[in-house]
């Protein structure tokens, strides 16, 4: 094939990447948040979604548990669990 | 999920601290942005065809090109009448920028055209395997400067290239940090309201070849800032304007993080020329916090 190749915009997010999680997944508690937003402005998949304090939460579809969200935390309000307790802790 | 202009679903690594800058970028920039890329991480990962992360209209054409081909698509906005209020971002991997692409990026500074020029500083080739580049420190262990009997890695300091920018007597040039990412936003933001060609070098760790948890990516760029070997510095109209002061601490807290710096640990010659390197920026930025005396 010859000349440009195009795409459509955003087209990435049929890429599922959360199953590149292998060990944990962060957890987030929502109960001493602050909203200071430092998860969302870091998260490097740009994943994490909320505006107010005790709303942020995670899209786990792409997310693949690097865990800064949770180094960044001031309140230690996201924590990272195992990744075998999918149900209960959604 | 909120609005970003770097769509989630890229292929960069758990912990990349490249994915993140950009995203912060275009972000600041806002919808009204066209990027072009060079060849590099940031490309790779961020457009896996048939699929792109990008929602702004974005280009790729070679390796070392993008500010080429960015000072194209400047003067054709520029030729119909439509360059106000469309921002033009080129962007590469410092091996691109500080290597490959510098002619490139040095005749789009000349030439004055009204661009963002985005280096993004992981120092090292990493998309192909982690080989040394021009931004790489001294005494880094990388593929192409392996440590031996007779070296501790990289054997030359890394290559100036904010000032190298600044030489061209252009408008805007700024040092950033992935560890201080509301400083990005603030730069990008003051660079848009300025005319003319502007460069911006962003640290970026990344945890696959600095060999570091994927978790620890802000800490390491904070460290790198907060030791003096990565200076936070800003130049308007090659005057510098702006510095981040810090109280610095010892290089050793940097170096222990990352396994790329892990042979020098029982090495104390080795850390004093790297102390002399933070010492050096430190004395040259002055970005000591002035205190009083005996704290």
């Amino acid at each position: 094939m010859y000349g440009p190749l195009t795409s459509k915009p955003g087209t990435s997010k049929n890429n599922k990447t959360g199953s590149w999680r292998i060990a944990t997944r962060p957890k987030y508690l929502q109960k001493n948040c602050i909203g200071c937003k430092m998860c969302l402005l870091v998260c490097p998949e740009g994943c994490i979604s909320g505006n107010e304090k005790n709303t942020f939460i995670c899209d786990y579809s792409y997310c693949k548990g690097c865990g800064i969200c949770a180094m960044i935390c001031p309140k230690k309000d996201i924590v990272m669990v195992k990744e075998e307790s999918t149900e209960k802790d959604k | 999920m909120s609005n970003h202009f770097l769509s989630p679903g890229h292929t960069a690594c758990a912990g990349c601290g490249q994915s993140l800058a950009a995203r912060l970028v275009i972000d600041a920039s806002g919808p009204n942005t066209i990027v072009v890329n060079n060849t590099g991480c940031l490309e790779v990962f961020s457009t896996k065809y048939p699929e792109t992360a990008w929602e702004v209209p974005w280009i790729h054409s070679l390796f070392e090109n993008a500010a080429a081909v960015a000072s194209g698509v400047e003067s054709a906005l520029r030729y119909l009448g439509k360059k106000d209020g469309i921002n033009v971002i080129a962007q590469g991997g410092d091996g691109s920028t500080a290597d490959i692409g510098l002619q490139a990026l040095s005749g789009m500074l000349e030439r004055g055209h009204d661009i963002l020029y985005v280096c993004y500083d992981n120092e090292a080739y990493m998309n192909t395997g982690v080989q040394r580049s021009g931004l790489t420190p001294f005494n880094t262990n990388t593929s192409t400067s392996p440590v031996t009997n007779s070296s501790s890695g990289n054997i030359r300091p890394k290559k100036p290239m904010p000032e190298i920018a600044n030489a061209h007597g252009i408008a805007y040039v700024a040092t950033a940090s992935a560890g201080f990412a509301q400083d990005i936003q603030r730069k990008v933001k003051k660079a848009m309201s300025i005319k003319g060609p502007k460069y911006m070098q962003i640290h970026v760790p990344c945890p696959l070849g600095w060999r570091y948890g994927p978790e620890l990516t802000f800490e390491v760029a904070k460290l790198a800032v907060d030791t003096g070997l990565y200076p936070l510095i800003e130049y308007e109209n090659g005057k510098l304007t702006g510095v981040r002061q810090i109280q610095p601490k010892p290089v050793e807290e940097y170096l222990k993080a990352q396994g790329r710096f892990k042979h020098l640990l029982n090495n104390p010659e080795e850390i004093k020329k790297i102390q002399a390197i933070a010492d050096a920026n430190i004395e040259k930025y002055n970005l000591r916090v002035v205190k009083p005396e005996g704290n």
